[in-house]
């Protein structure tokens, strides 16, 4: 019986906890992602000295960037190419 | 052996930093430590009169440093212990008339005659910040179960690793047993889950702050409130004692009802 009042009276209230919970995870996936522009910097750099091993990209139109949805965020990066590496053509072949 | 420097610190104002504060000093030098508390919240001093210590000021953390006395006479010992003192900060200065680098030598200079020195941090990230975390060993941070609460936790947890300060520990203030029960608020695990830092406590919301408070007797003197028998484990936590953590859930009405009739 008690089991049965409990829920009667809780029921109105369900999901404040679950909202609380939602709500702090997604201000906290912008808040963790936005920190520093420093990082993101850096990861431009370290990212352009990897593709390069393996391809000639357009450094002014590179782009690496947060994006958020409703409810994720994305790293989205623009990577326009000039030219394959021919060693690695082969390489692979 | 120098002692040990904690900030106490949240990011958000109203949580109860300087309760913390005083009750973790206070509990520390009842269990024999020789305890140095330092109010870093200068232009808005709280923890004297948290502490019930508000009419033996004569001088300050600013009189210190600007020489206008020496340390031990800015001193006030506690009237419950010999052990503890408190260091109060200005109320009448502005909060940037003391320099991180200040707060850094003072701290070391109390570390060589105390074992345990508590820095009572300001709420927000500016200067007060920056001063309470320059002298200390370690960090813990005091929450509670609300989204800004632990959002501003999580910053600070950040902003402590940029100034050097890695693995703080959690305090989970005013958590309301029947509300967690009923859903309406985050519960430990949740809290923890998200911030992934070690937890040293979880102090329950319950009458018996509130009227300690009123009388400037830290509540851990009070063995028989659950709040207080929650900073008193939290000491002994920090002693290095494995203490498990209270059970909260027997505290609602339901539950005593329950009981009574046999229920569970």
């Amino acid at each position: 019986m008690w089991e049965f009042l409990s829920r009667l009276f809780g029921r109105e209230n369900e999901g404040s906890k679950a909202a609380a919970k939602e709500r702090l995870r997604l201000v906290l996936v912008h808040d963790r992602t936005s920190v520093s522009p420093y990082l993101l910097e850096t990861l431009k750099e370290e990212l352009l000295d990897v593709i390069s091993k393996y391809m000639e990209i357009d450094q002014a139109g590179f782009e690496v960037n947060l994006e958020q949805g409703d409810d994720s965020m994305a790293l989205v990066a623009n990577i326009p190419i000039k030219e394959m590496k021919r060693a690695l053509s082969k390489t692979k072949n | 052996m120098p002692g040990k420097a904690l900030v106490i610190t949240s990011g958000k104002g109203g949580v109860g930093k300087t309760t913390a504060t005083a009750n973790l000093g206070l509990g520390l030098a009842l269990r024999g430590h020789k305890v140095a508390l330092v109010d870093s919240d200068t232009g808005l001093r709280n923890l004297d009169v948290v502490m019930g210590l508000e009419n033996r000021i004569v001088y300050d953390l600013v009189d210190v440093i600007e020489g206008n006395c020496r340390l031990a006479q800015a001193l006030i010992r506690d009237k419950r212990t010999r052990n503890l003192v408190l260091l109060p900060t200005a109320q009448s200065k502005e909060k940037d008339a003391v320099k991180p680098e200040q707060m850094k030598e003072l701290v070391k200079q109390l570390k060589e005659e105390f074992d345990y020195i508590l820095v009572d941090s300001p709420a927000g990230i500016e200067h007060g910040f920056r001063n309470a975390v320059a002298g200390a060993d370690e960090a813990i941070i005091v929450t509670t179960p609300e989204v800004a609460a632990v959002r501003d936790a999580d910053r600070i947890i950040g902003l402590l690793e940029a100034s050097g300060l890695y693995d703080p520990s959690l305090i989970v203030n005013r958590v309301r047993p029947d509300m967690v029960r009923r859903g309406d608020m985050m519960d430990i695990t949740d809290i923890i889950d998200i911030l992934a830092i070690p937890l040293l406590g979880v102090v329950p919301d319950d009458e018996g702050i509130i009227v300690s408070t009123n009388r400037g007797e830290p509540v851990v003197l009070n063995g028989r409130c659950r709040s207080g028998e929650a900073f008193g484990n939290i000491v002994r936590r920090l002693e290095g004692e494995e203490v498990p953590f209270l059970d909260l859930r027997g505290d609602g009405i339901f539950e005593k009802l329950k009981r009574l009739v046999g229920l569970r």
